[in-house]
């Protein structure tokens, strides 16, 4: 026969209904702020890999990573099937109204459907890539469309906005791009 | 009563938007690799990266388009006589540890690793102090 060495303490009843409490709480938290399902890139800080991707739409010149000389651009990885990218078009192009050099890159995209998109959309875009099997996506840590890339002067990315750019955003992407000139 | 048949019937009559490429898959998202030693490993290392849409999947599950070109990526890579842990590493460095179902000892994730020696030591040592107990 084995003899209770020690009682447990009268508070150790209330453990297992302290634990449960805390479960509740975790499952609520949870509940009420779901986890961001957002993989931001890894890539920023690092130069954009070297590419050159060809043009997705007729009369405008595709797209390569030498292409970002001089000022900081907007590098948007959009698609004509991608419905988000069509609300984020008006933003796009009050940003292009107000002076920002907006490069695209075409994810899986049909040339007769993009040219659709830009005609009925608009086309802020300077060059626009075809990225036929993502390439581009996956070599930057993109993990969808839209995404937009301020890349700046000198080829290196300095910020990733994942999903459209709202327009109350348009400030904070002017201040992106204004730092990376420095 | 036609009123109350309106909302269902209208429902029924709704189509989802398509919100998906219409592209064919890339040339190796679902074609093995000629080479049954390159496809074996290709598929080692395509179970155990995960589908950065479908976030409970391997790319080697999904059907994804993003995932068929990453399977179309990794097995271009293996046929070019990468190691495939060096293009785990690549992807790493774009996605960071998230795009890996196999984890690795970091300064986050080490006491995951820990963890268990720890319990293991704590219980050899109730152990002993029971069993040294039970025969004094």
């Amino acid at each position: 026969m084995i003899e209770p060495t020690a009682r447990a303490p009268r508070w150790a009843l209330w453990l297992p209904l302290a634990l449960f409490a805390l479960f509740v709480g975790l499952v609520i938290v949870g509940l009420v702020r779901p986890a961001s399902h957002d993989i931001p890139s890894r890539m920023i800080g690092q130069p954009l890999p070297s590419f050159a991707l060809p043009a997705a739409a007729d009369g405008q010149p595709g797209l390569s990573n030498k292409d970002f000389t001089g000022k900081p651009r907007l590098l948007n990885i959009f698609a004509s099937w991608c419905i988000p990218c069509g609300v984020e078009a008006p933003v796009l192009a009050e940003l292009q109204r107000q002076g920002v050099e907006i490069d695209g890159i075409a994810i899986r995209d049909h040339k007769d459907e993009l040219a659709g998109f830009l005609a009925r959309n608009g086309n802020p875009y300077a060059r626009i890539g075809a990225d036929d099997i993502s390439a581009v996506q996956l070599a930057i840590g993109s993990s969808g469309v839209p995404e937009s890339f301020v890349v700046d002067g000198k080829g290196v990315i300095r910020y990733q906005h994942i999903g459209d750019i709202r327009p109350e955003q348009v400030p904070m992407i002017l201040d992106k791009l204004k730092e990376a000139q420095q | 009563m036609i009123r109350r048949l309106l909302l269902p019937l209208a429902l029924l009559a709704a189509v989802p938007a398509l919100a998906d490429d219409t592209m064919p898959p890339a040339p190796y998202a679902y074609r093995q690799l000629d080479d049954p030693a390159q496809e074996a490993r290709a598929q080692a290392l395509m179970e155990t990266l995960r589908c950065l849409v479908c976030q409970s999947q391997s790319i080697a599950d999904s059907d994804a388009p993003i995932a068929g070109d990453m399977r179309n990526q990794v097995r271009l890579r293996i046929m070019a006589g990468e190691d495939p842990e060096a293009i785990r590493g690549w992807l790493i460095q774009r996605y960071g540890d998230y795009v890996s179902y196999a984890p690795r000892v970091t300064r986050l994730t080490w006491p995951l690793f820990a963890a268990p020696l720890g319990l293991l030591a704590i219980a050899a040592l109730l152990l002993r102090r029971r069993f040294a107990g039970a025969r004094a």
